[in-house]
Parts: C-alpha cells; sequence; structure tokens
C-alpha cells in the first residue's frame, strides 16, 4: 500500500507522454491553420493568462476575483514602453513581469491577510483601483480610447512581427512554454505541496510550522507575475492595450475558461481556453450579446452538473 | 462662508440619497451572506430588475408611482423564489468558488437578457408630477424626488429595524445568523428562513434599484457595474448585520457624492483606498463579528 503510494506520488513528477499534446497540438496548429495565427497568438498568451490564475485559485486556494489588474498591469507596462520608444520585446516582457510581480507583492501584503468574501472583495477592490488610475491618468494611457501608437521592435533586432502572425504565435509558443515548464516545476516542488497543504488544511500547516502566509505570498506574487507576462504578450502582438485588459469580466472571463478545462490541474488551461476563445471567435462577432447569454448558461451548468470541468468529467469517465 | 455651507448640506442631502439606495440594496446582500455564507454576486440582478420593473410598468402599464414601486418589490421577490430553490440552495456551505461561478453565470444571463428586452441604452425614470420640481424648507430648495426617496428609504429601514429586533421572524433571522447549527437544533425550519430572507433581501434589492434608478443609472450592465459598490457596503458593515451595511452605506455614499463633487479629476479612487483601509484596519467590517 505504501509503495504504491510513494510510487503514485513520485510518478506525478515525471513528464508523461500525454503532457506533450498540447505543445504538439499548438505546434501543429503553425502549419495546419496559417490563416488563424493572429488568434493562435492571442489564445496561447490567455492559457498563461489561466494558468497564473490555476496557480493562485487551484494550488493555493485563493479565490480571486481581480487577476486581470496583473494581466492589465502588464499589458500596459509593455504598452507603454513601446509607445514611448521602447519597442524591444523581451526587455518589455521582462519589465511587465517585474510591474506586475511589483503589484502582487505589494496588494498581496493587503489582500492576504484575509479569507473567504474579504479576501474576494479586496481582490476586487483592488483591481477597480488599478482601472480607475488607468482611466484617469489618460495622458499616459490614452484612458477611454485605448493606449495606441505602440511600435514593437523585431525580437533580437532581425524576426519582424509580420501582418499573419507568425512571429507573434511562435514568440507565444515559446514564452508561455518557458512559463509553463516554470509553473510545473513550482506546482511538484515542496514548495508546491505545502501550497496545496495549506489550501487543504490551513490549521494543519500552522500546526506543522509551515509560514503560511509567506507561502502564500509567494504564490500571489509569482501568479502576478505569469498574469503580467501574459498581458504584456497580447499587448506586443497585437499592439493595442484598452481598460477592457484591467477590467471585471476579464478577471472573470479567465475564471470560466479555467473552469471550463477544470481547476488545480495545470492543463485545464490548455483545454478551457481554446474552446472559449475559438468559440468566442466564432459566435460573438455576430451578436455579442447572445455570446454572454450562453456562457452564464454554460458556467450555472457547469457548476451545477460538472464540477471539475472537462479534465473532470474525463477522469471520472475513466474510473 | 455661506458657499461652503451650502456646498456641504449638497454633498449631505445627495450623499444621504445615495445611502438610502445603497443600503436598501445592500441589505439583503448583507444578511443572506452572514446567514447562509453564500457568495452572491448576482444580487445587483434584483436591483437592476426592480429598475426595468418599475420603468416598464409605469411606461408601458400606465401604472401611478407608488403602485407600480410595490409591485416591483413583490414581483422581484417571488421571481427569486424560484432561483434560490432551484440553484442556489445547492450551494449552501458549499464551495466558494462554485458560488462566484453560478453567481457571475447569472450576471451574465442577466446582462444579455436585459440587452435583449430593453437594448443597450439607458431607462430613464420619470418621476410623477408631484414628485418631480423642488421643496422649499425655508432656507434651501431640496429637489423633491430626492426628498422622498430619503424619507421612503428611511421609514423602510425604521420598519426593518423594528422588525428584526420585535418580531417572532426577526429573532429566527438573527439566531441562524448567530449560529446556524444552534438554530436548526432548537427546531427553525432554516430551510425556509433561508427562502423567506432570499425573497426579502431580492424584493428590498428590487425597490431600492428602482428607487434609485435616477442615482444609479438602469442599464444591461448595471449588476457588474455596481457591484462593487455593493459589495464594498457589505464588506465594510460587516457580513450578517442590519447596522453595519447602514452605517457603511452612510460613509460610502456621503464620501462618493463629496469627492466626486470636490475632486472630480479622482473619480471613485478614494472611495476604494478609503475600503481598502478599513478593510486592512478590520477585515471583518466595521460591525462584523471576530
Amino acid at each position: 500500500m505504501t509503495s504504491r503510494l510513494v510510487d503514485g506520488f513520485a510518478r506525478r513528477h515525471r513528464y508523461s507522454v500525454l503532457e506533450a499534446l498540447p505543445w504538439l497540438a499548438a505546434f501543429a496548429g503553425y502549419f495546419v491553420f496559417p490563416s488563424y495565427l493572429a488568434l493562435g497568438a492571442q489564445i496561447l498568451a490567455t492559457i498563461l493568462f489561466a494558468l497564473s490564475a490555476d496557480l493562485v485559485l487551484g494550488y493555493a486556494g485563493i479565490v480571486t476575483l481581480g487577476h486581470a489588474a496583473f494581466f492589465g498591469t502588464g499589458a500596459y507596462t509593455a504598452g507603454i514602453l513601446a509607445a514611448n520608444g521602447w519597442g524591444e520585446p523581451i526587455t518589455g516582457l521582462l519589465a511587465a513581469a517585474a510591474a506586475a510581480g511589483l503589484l502582487g507583492l505589494v496588494s498581496g501584503l493587503v489582500v492576504l491577510r484575509t479569507t473567504g468574501l474579504s479576501l474576494l472583495m479586496q481582490t476586487l477592490v483592488v483591481a477597480t483601483m488599478v482601472a480607475e488610475a488607468a482611466n484617469k491618468a489618460s495622458f499616459i494611457t490614452g484612458g477611454d480610447d485605448g493606449l495606441q501608437g505602440m511600435e514593437v521592435w523585431p525580437i533580437f533586432g532581425w524576426l519582424r512581427f509580420d501582418l499573419f502572425g507568425r512571429t507573434a504565435y511562435l514568440y507565444c509558443l515559446i514564452v508561455v512554454l518557458l512559463c509553463w515548464w516554470m509553473a510545473r516545476r513550482i506546482v511538484h516542488s515542496p514548495f508546491g505541496r505545502s501550497l496545496t497543504g495549506i489550501r487543504e488544511n490551513v490549521r494543519r500547516m500552522h500546526a506543522i510550522g509551515a509560514p503560511v502566509s509567506r507561502r502564500r505570498l509567494m504564490i500571489y506574487t509569482i501568479s502576478a507575475v505569469l498574469a503580467g507576462i501574459s498581458g504584456a504578450l497580447i499587448a506586443q502582438t497585437t499592439q493595442f492595450v484598452s481598460l477592457s485588459f484591467l477590467s471585471l469580466e476579464r478577471s472573470g472571463t479567465v475564471l470560466i475558461m479555467l473552469i471550463i478545462g477544470g481547476v488545480g490541474r495545470l492543463y485545464g488551461a490548455f483545454i478551457g481556453v481554446p474552446l472559449y476563445m475559438i468559440a468566442q471567435d466564432r459566435f460573438s462577432t455576430v451578436q455579442p450579446v447572445y455570446w454572454y447569454f450562453w456562457i452564464g448558461l454554460l458556467m450555472v451548468v457547469i457548476v451545477v452538473f460538472a464540477r471539475g470541468g472537462l479534465l473532470g468529467l474525463f477522469d471520472r469517465f475513466r474510473r | 462662508m455661506s458657499e461652503t455651507l451650502s456646498a456641504i448640506i449638497s454633498i449631505g442631502f445627495h450623499g444621504l440619497a445615495f445611502a438610502m439606495v445603497l443600503y436598501l440594496i445592500s441589505v439583503g446582500l448583507s444578511v443572506t451572506m452572514g446567514m447562509m455564507g453564500f457568495v452572491n454576486l448576482a444580487h445587483g440582478v434584483f436591483a437592476m430588475a426592480g429598475g426595468y420593473l418599475l420603468t416598464g410598468f409605469m411606461r408601458h402599464f400606465g401604472v401611478p408611482f407608488l403602485p407600480a414601486l410595490f409591485a416591483t418589490a413583490v414581483a422581484a421577490a417571488l421571481a427569486s423564489i424560484p432561483i434560490e430553490r432551484l440553484l442556489y440552495r445547492r450551494l449552501y456551505g458549499g464551495d466558494e468558488l462554485d458560488q462566484v461561478l453560478l453567481t457571475m453565470g447569472l450576471i451574465f444571463i442577466a446582462t444579455a437578457g436585459a440587452t435583449y428586452i430593453w437594448g443597450p441604452v439607458q431607462q430613464p425614470l420619470q418621476p410623477p408630477a408631484w414628485l418631480s420640481g423642488e421643496i422649499n424648507v425655508g432656507f434651501r430648495h431640496f429637489p423633491a424626488y430626492r426628498s422622498f426617496l430619503i424619507l421612503c428609504g428611511a421609514a423602510l429601514v425604521t420598519a426593518l429595524w423594528l422588525g428584526l429586533e420585535r418580531t417572532a421572524f426577526g429573532a429566527r433571522v438573527r439566531a441562524a445568523v448567530d449560529n446556524l447549527r444552534m438554530a436548526q437544533s432548537v427546531g427553525i425550519n432554516t430551510s425556509r428562513l433561508f427562502m423567506t430572507t432570499f425573497a426579502l433581501g431580492s424584493g428590498l434589492a428590487a425597490f431600492g434599484g428602482g428607487l434609485g434608478a435616477d442615482l444609479l443609472a438602469i442599464s444591461p450592465s448595471y449588476a457588474l457595474q455596481y457591484l462593487a459598490y455593493f459589495l464594498i457596503v457589505v464588506a465594510v458593515g460587516g457580513l450578517g448585520s442590519i447596522r453595519g451595511p447602514f452605517v457603511a452605506a452612510l460613509l460610502l455614499g456621503i464620501a462618493d457624492t463629496g469627492f466626486k463633487y470636490l475632486l472630480p479629476e479622482f473619480g471613485a479612487f478614494f472611495i476604494y483606498a478609503l475600503t481598502m483601509a478599513i478593510l486592512l484596519w478590520r477585515p471583518r467590517g466595521l460591525f462584523g463579528r471576530a
């Protein structure tokens, strides 16, 4: 019995063949759908956003309604740099990661002192504050009109962002792969295990002497960094940032995409995000209003019938 | 000097009106959240429904203002019962994330539904003739509609407090908020109590939403747009409390009006900062129990 447990525990660290699937699919997508690469790049970047939300939500059990604050901060940082004469993409990403991480650290210091509804509220308030600040600082963010005039330089000085999104797609793919690899290592590290412990039983973690609040703050900051990179990717590849990057709707929809795929399993994002975004691309151009109706209905149905999302259903089916 | 005084009176008056609307909408949310531990983000949907129903009753069916207002509250309360029975009840005491998702889904459905039926434009509220214009109170004039709003709100608040303190139903509600298990053990039918409280809260929200349609404009994005306000009132006031949200609504209403009047370039920024500060100081809200 014990040996099986240990074996099962160790096996989870190892890379399995299944894990390569989404990446093979993403790489194949480059050749199979050459005319959808721009959308593909956005999907990849949004997968990273959902992944970052999964780290706090699925692993640390922090329910947040303000994750768009980090996404938007990253996007605005990269965007403002590119619009003001520094269009180098990689340093732009790093700056965005730093800015979002700083916001995550500072707001986390405040927000994570509480739990439950108060925490939820405070994440919402932080996001609303950032959105309000971006709205009022229109001289630098462009306010309601969005940030315009971004000029992103070629990657390493020679890979130009082309009109078909080829460069953008591969750029996003590589950055997201690196971030995913990092997230995977974090989740399977002792640190990641202790986060799951905190989610499952805070008291016991306190009792065995785990530094609960510091760990929560750490993962919150890491998650903010990844969300910031994701926002910066979208800003650099679409060359546009608007206030909707910081909106409550953005924080809400990333949760939905994650739920559709499945929370706390690192791969939920790879299923939920493409499904959501492809469906949105197909249906919402006709009537955005109906789109939200169906998404709302889907959320209610998932909560009532399919907790655990699609991957959860898959697990149940397999058993 | 008199100009300053006039500004203070003006801020106080409009802030009070805003506070009444916020309180009427949020008090039900506070009680349901405190009693059932349910994160109900969709509470604003009922307030929005109140606004649409009120303007609809008045414009399309020619119902006079006061009967329309009461019909609105009753209709929303009745409509909330099947929603509570079919959807909310499953998640009492459940996972917070599920509750957030379910109620977010309801917001999306309501937003789409409202756009489908009424279109994306705002629905203006036409106050009846006897409430338009101004009232002269000797030293200055006050808008009649907002004065009515404040009086109406004050009357409801008094009724609510008396009802909660003096009736058997109020005692049961307080018992369930204080200690749910104990309330069940002494034979209170908490399931029915949840339903009644939820319906009452939704009805009040619709009443507030309808009455305050000229302060919080009725449009399809209502439930999401003002969500932060309702949640702030509840979180700052303290979950499950009846008085806490009133103090919080007063604070928020007057501060919001004041800041927007004095420092319009900062918009609502100070309100959020103030909220953060209060929640830092008292994470469970001003009147929340430790």
